[in-house]
């Protein structure tokens, strides 16, 4: 019963920071139309290189135009919604910084909420539009004979897939706490290149996170269970029940991200900046 | 004044944990003790001063108050409420002014923030309409509530915020550096502001501050710490007697001459044919005078007064020599 109060708490802190986040963006309209058109832009970049690609070749390692749009779209849009929620959490690091994350801890609600819809941005729709619009034309052209549990499948992995990368900024921005301590710690000692002690959390935040611990759970966001509905061999021989094993994937990640949240700020709290 | 404990710190200590690195992947580890064994109680409805000179253990003592930190021993309750176990709960009963950073949301029309806090303080809509009204009308916030945060000078900036933290009618209220970068004429506005909420509501106000007129203008009762212990808790006046302050007598002689030699006055700073002697307070400086105008070949004199500050000064002991040079 409390736990449900504490999200249902935190959901509702999410909502009025977000939209004092949004509020604010709009203050400067141009900027914002802008931004949300470079956004759509770099990021729709990314599937012209693949389609430049396919105007050489007919596959990819074997895989045809839609199926390779067909993965790309499941985690684009899984990554999109992730982003869109909590992608700005490695200000985290900045904001342990200049103790303005202080300012969090004396408000009555929950922090991880707080923190999340923090530098909230609409112009994030963008990948989500794109993510969207590639998963939509892979659906239309790739050669699948949709049995039942195929379809349900597809937004399946989506919501998973957002939960699982969630889990990782979530884990991410436990990190930076502990990064943030240590970095703070050495800047008391090494009085000298402290600007570039402040760089680790923020880089390791960003780069680390979600260059290479991304690529561990995407195994279940779409490889698995889109080998399953494109009826092709699972990646590594895995028996073919796991192609269903995402939601549980998720749900263990979300829970593992949760504990190092609180194993981090109970950190911060007893240890202080 | 009531007499109901508000704030109580029962032998709070706060350690840190400092990993030293010593070497290649080699560390060393060290306890730093910012706050040790500090005990007080403050009660309701009282304006305190809590100084000290910086890395003193004063923020982390408001931290430890307001919930942000957990002391590493000690017992310390807030309106009954244990901050770091039910930091939410207290929040709800605190209000917590930052003077080096804002509250506010420094794109958004400075009434914003006050909505935002009104639904995430959850406050009563008539409460809340109430409290803007005359929180507005004492700090003169009229004009200012459909400016942009960013445009606003420091000084409207701090009375914004300090109407951010009194939205929910807290029960007390902390204040960290409350009137730093002010001008004059904000200072006093603030100043006022604070002890009419005092008044007017019974706020207990607990204050940091590097400016003493803060605390010899608001506070009734005034606490130094320094390194982490409490080195004195009482009325402002008493800290003279407290730091044994004394008074300084500056007098210029005919020509250089050696120290002058008068007890129990003793010469502090010779600077040519001028030279310093501190005395303690409670002499009479007449008699001293007279003494030295039958030895030494006078010139002209003038008496200093001690400053609150000089005392606080002394108070710190490594930081008294120091002290005095500025006072010279």
């Amino acid at each position: 019963m409390a736990e449900r109060n504490a999200l249902l708490d935190g959901l509702r802190a999410y909502r009025l920071i977000a939209g004092m986040w949004v509020r604010s963006s709009m203050t400067y309209r141009t900027s914002f139309v802008v931004t949300v058109f470079g956004n759509l832009l770099v990021t729709g970049l990314d599937f012209v290189a693949i389609l430049l690609m396919f105007s050489q070749v007919d596959s990819l390692g074997g895989w045809s135009l839609a199926e390779v749009a067909f993965l790309y779209g499941l985690s684009v849009t899984a990554f999109g919604i992730a982003d869109l929620v909590l992608g700005s959490m490695d200000v985290l690091g900045a904001r342990m910084r200049d103790g303005s994350f202080d300012t969090l801890l004396v408000r009555p609600a929950p922090v991880l909420a707080q923190v999340g819809a923090d530098h909230f941005a609409l112009r994030r729709l963008g990948r989500i539009t794109q993510g969207a619009v590639v998963l939509g034309y892979a659906l239309v052209a790739v050669d699948v004979d949709w049995s039942a549990p195929k379809v349900v499948l597809v937004p399946v992995m989506v919501v998973s897939g957002a939960a699982i990368f969630s889990a990782v900024f979530v884990a991410g921005a436990a990190f930076q706490i502990f990064a943030q301590d240590a970095a703070e710690v050495q800047n008391a000692f090494t009085y000298g290149g402290t600007t570039l002690l402040q760089y680790p959390p923020t880089v390791f935040g960003k780069d680390l996170v979600r260059g290479v611990t991304f690529m561990l759970p995407l195994a279940f966001v779409n490889w698995v269970p889109a080998a399953y509905v494109l009826g092709r061999p699972y990646p590594i021989g895995l028996p073919e029940w796991t192609a269903f094993a995402s939601p549980l994937v998720a749900a263990v990640c979300c829970a593992l991200a949760g504990l190092a949240w609180r194993t981090g700020l109970r950190s911060y709290r007893s240890t202080g900046s | 004044m009531q007499d109901d404990a508000f704030i109580e710190l029962d032998g709070v200590e706060k350690v840190f944990d400092v990993r030293k690195k010593t070497g290649f992947l080699k560390r060393e580890r060290r306890q730093v003790r910012a706050v040790d064994s500090i005990s007080f109680t403050v009660a309701r409805g009282e304006m305190v001063g809590y100084i000290g000179p910086n890395g003193a253990g004063k923020s982390t003592t408001i931290k430890m108050l307001t919930g942000i930190l957990t002391p590493s021993a000690g017992r310390l309750r807030v309106a009954g409420i244990d901050p770091s176990r039910e930091r939410k709960r207290l929040a709800h009963r605190i209000g917590v002014v930052f003077g080096q950073r804002t509250t506010l949301w420094w794109d958004l029309p400075l009434i914003d923030s006050y909505k935002l806090m009104h639904r995430m303080y959850r406050i009563p809509d008539g409460r809340y309409r109430e409290n803007l009204e005359r929180l507005v009308e004492l700090l003169d916030l009229g004009p200012l509530l459909d400016v942009p945060v960013r445009q606003l000078s420091l000084g409207q900036r701090m009375r914004g915020d300090i109407a951010a933290a009194l939205l929910h009618d807290p029960e007390v209220l902390y204040l960290d550096e409350p009137t730093i970068g002010l001008d004059v004429i904000s200072k006093a506005k603030v100043r006022e502001f604070l002890r009419e909420v005092n008044a007017e509501r019974g706020t207990t106000v607990l204050l940091t501050t590097h400016d003493l007129q803060d605390v010899e203008q608001l506070c009734s009762r005034v606490m130094v710490i320094d390194h982490g212990r409490l080195m004195y808790d009482g009325p402002l006046a008493g800290l003279h007697e407290v730091g044994e302050s004394e008074r300084t007598l500056v007098v210029d002689l005919e020509r250089e001459l050696p120290p002058i030699e008068a007890a129990p006055a003793r010469v502090v700073k010779v600077e040519g044919p001028r030279q310093w002697l501190a005395f303690p307070a409670g002499e009479s400086a007449a008699v001293l005078v007279a003494r030295i105008a039958a030895e030494y070949p006078l010139v002209d004199l003038s008496v200093r007064e001690p400053d609150i500050e000089a005392v606080i000064a002394k108070m710190y002991g490594e930081q008294a020599e120091k002290a005095q040079r500025a006072v010279s």
